[in-house]
């Protein structure tokens, strides 16, 4: 049963059969805490997200009642502190936690990374004690909604191209420009907004929906992502009080600080739609027989097993090493831009070669294939294009910038 | 109120069963190991849901090795305030019960709680014995149960209706579906369940009574034979000469 924004959407009665791969033992890397927060979450989510999604994304609807369940569990801000609304746990834990929300589908995971590393992450790390105060708390236990606006609809990859500003009017910054591609931005209470100031500076600010000026319609229309709600942010002469902008933060550091947190956070998500796109596919190879035998005693169908594994092993050691150097402040921004296109880049092969494996049926929503698939070709994109992050490394080995 | 949680470890429910080769031991590689279902969803929940209406704290015990140390900080993570574990090997559901019996003697609980069975041994033996030896009233089965000062109302499904007992506490009582709903810890509670007491004590002497000599798995279902409705004389023979059954 769900509240009256899931229509006629119920419970599908399958059961979520999924089971942990971990070929080189990573889980001897991991404390009890780990986990914990790992059972807990999958628990979670074979409970309200896999007899849901299937039917949310196929009729293209935000499951919006999980945003409480998502606070409930703790997926808000984990690696923040307790008195702010956070979990007070540390980076693999975190990262373990977007790993199990993905292995349901990349969109919730998309809920939950915009609502902490997006929106509580930068006011907990910019804002002033007020603004931590008034809306932390509120966005951990899923009151408030947040969304983080910094693409516009002609500047992506290049955010620093921005035209979003602000004036000086008094007590307040008059605000103007339009934000594209924002996640939960619907449905928002409340935006991290980053515009320029009248000396080009970047800045941040909370901007609440109820403001004159302000709206948020919805993008239509997407083969990807369809259980998460993305739209635009427009503003029209909207006032932002100066108590609202946050204080101390000028350039293009502030927004890509929340970045590479939620970079980090998808370099483990997609090993968790991998996972899960594996899993179905080792299932069905051992069930489905073709010429007398079962299609996983076939070559074929080894190769393509035996790849995945290979590559879910990989980029499960990539993430923990990463998470180990998150956790003592280590991890550089071009080293989350490694973890985050490879690992998208390998959940997404392995989605392509799990839908073959599952033949015809492997295009329908019996088995979770084509939607991860769908899914991944967002976060392929989303937070820093696939390409991006290459030249990313590209210059971080070279010293040498590629961007201009 | 002063509760006491029994709860076991035991592999999770899609484990692949296996012995050693000669039957005497469990094959432990590759097995996942979960609290058992009946301990943490109705015992531990139910527990938890008295003390938030009546006060007082939650305490788990288990009888196992270190190993177990995982499971029972589920238990505080769901909410339980402390936890103690019997540092042995158990072989039997009276060595368990006797351990458990001599912790609670002096603890003076209101109710114990355990899960109407592990869905290991299937035993449901550890809550009765623990009755036994402290010389208290014992409900099994239980789905509800209500407490109010000390008289407790504890309800248990019977063979076509459902039986209600008022017993005054202390009590031991074995949970069943129904009693509560599982709780899935959140991640608050997991980084507090670190900071929670869980004491380690060395077993009480006690000889055991028997000893597990030979495990075996059940024989292979055969596959179904159909006869056709109208050959009696074929039916008649199979479940004559091959079930054995006429």
């Amino acid at each position: 049963m769900h509240n009256q924004n899931n229509g006629t959407i119920t419970k599908s009665a399958k059961t979520d059969r999924f089971q942990h791969h971990d070929y080189y033992g990573v889980d001897e890397l991991l404390t009890e805490e780990h986990l914990l927060a790992r059972e807990a979450v999958r628990e979670w989510v074979k409970q309200e997200v896999s007899p849901i999604i299937e039917e949310y994304a196929d009729k293209s609807k935000c499951p919006t009642h999980l945003f409480k369940g998502l606070a409930e569990i703790g997926a808000f801000g984990p690696s923040l502190p307790v008195e702010y609304g956070g979990g007070g746990m540390d980076e693999i834990a975190y990262g373990i936690i977007m790993q199990e929300l993905e292995r349901g589908d990349s969109g919730i995971r998309s809920m939950a990374s915009v609502q902490g590393s997006l929106v509580m992450y930068p006011i907990y790390r910019f804002g002033s004690e007020e603004q931590k105060r008034k809306y932390l708390p509120k966005l951990g236990s899923g009151e408030f909604i947040g969304c983080f606006g910094l693409t516009e609809p002609d500047h992506g990859s290049n955010p620093s191209g921005m035209i979003t500003n602000i004036k000086d009017d008094g007590d307040a910054y008059i605000l103007n420009g339009a934000k594209m591609w924002i996640t939960n931005s619907p449905l928002a209470d409340i935006a991290v907004v980053w515009a320029k100031d009248e000396e080009g500076a970047i800045r941040g600010m909370i901007v609440e929906k109820d403001w004159k000026g302000f709206s948020a319609p919805e993008i239509h229309g997407k083969w990807s992502l369809r259980a998460s709600i993305t739209g635009e942010l427009v503003f029209e002469d909207v006032r932002v009080p100066k108590e609202n902008v946050f204080p101390d933060v000028r350039g293009l550091k502030g927004p890509l600080s929340c970045l590479s947190k939620a970079r980090y956070g998808i370099a483990w998500g997609a090993i968790g739609a991998a996972l899960d796109c594996y899993d179905s596919a080792l299932r069905y190879s051992q069930e489905r027989e073709q010429f007398g035998k079962p299609i996983g005693q076939f070559q074929l169908t080894q190769k393509k097993l035996a790849e995945m594994i290979t590559e879910i092993t990989k980029a499960q050691l990539l993430a923990w090493r990463l998470g180990s150097l998150a956790n003592v402040g280590k991890a550089t921004p071009a080293q989350i831009s490694m973890a985050k296109r490879n690992n998208v880049h390998m959940a997404l092969q392995i989605a392509r070669e799990a839908r073959q494996i599952h033949g015809g049926m492997g295009i329908t929503n019996e088995y979770p294939c084509m939607r991860h698939m769908m899914n991944l070709e967002t976060v392929l994109t989303y937070e820093g294009t696939h390409d991006i992050h290459l030249l990313i490394t590209g210059m971080d080995v070279t010293g040498l910038n590629a961007f201009k | 109120m002063k509760f006491l949680v029994c709860v076991s470890k035991t592999p999770e429910t899609t484990a692949k069963i296996a012995f050693s080769g000669d039957g005497s031991q469990f094959e432990t590689s590759g097995v996942n190991y979960i609290m058992n279902p009946y301990d943490e969803w109705y015992a531990l929940v139910r527990a938890l849901e008295l003390k938030e209406l009546h006060g007082g704290s939650v305490t788990i015990i288990n009888v196992g090795p270190a190993s177990n140390d995982a499971v029972i900080r589920k238990g505080l993570a769901i909410g339980a305030d402390n936890a103690l574990r019997v540092n042995a090997e158990p072989n039997s559901s009276l060595y368990i019960a006797k351990q458990i019996a001599e912790h609670a003697k002096t603890e003076n609980y209101d109710v114990i709680f355990c899960g109407k069975e592990s869905i290991d041994y299937n035993g449901s033996e550890v809550g009765a014995m623990v009755a036994e030896l402290l010389d208290l009233p014992f409900i099994s089965f239980a789905n509800h149960l209500d407490l109010e000062g000390n008289l407790a109302t504890v309800s248990r499904d019977i063979e076509g209706g459902i039986e209600v007992a008022e017993v005054e506490t202390p009590i031991v009582v074995s949970a069943a579906k129904g009693m509560a709903e599982q709780r899935i810890p959140n991640m608050r509670g997991i980084m507090m369940a670190k900071r929670k007491p869980l004491s380690v004590v060395e077993p009480f002497d006690f000889a055991d009574l028997s000893v597990p000599v030979h495990f075996q798995l059940p024989p292979e279902k055969g596959g179904c034979v159909y006869v056709d409705g109208e050959n009696m004389d074929e039916l008649v023979r199979l479940l004559h000469q091959e079930a054995k059954v006429i």
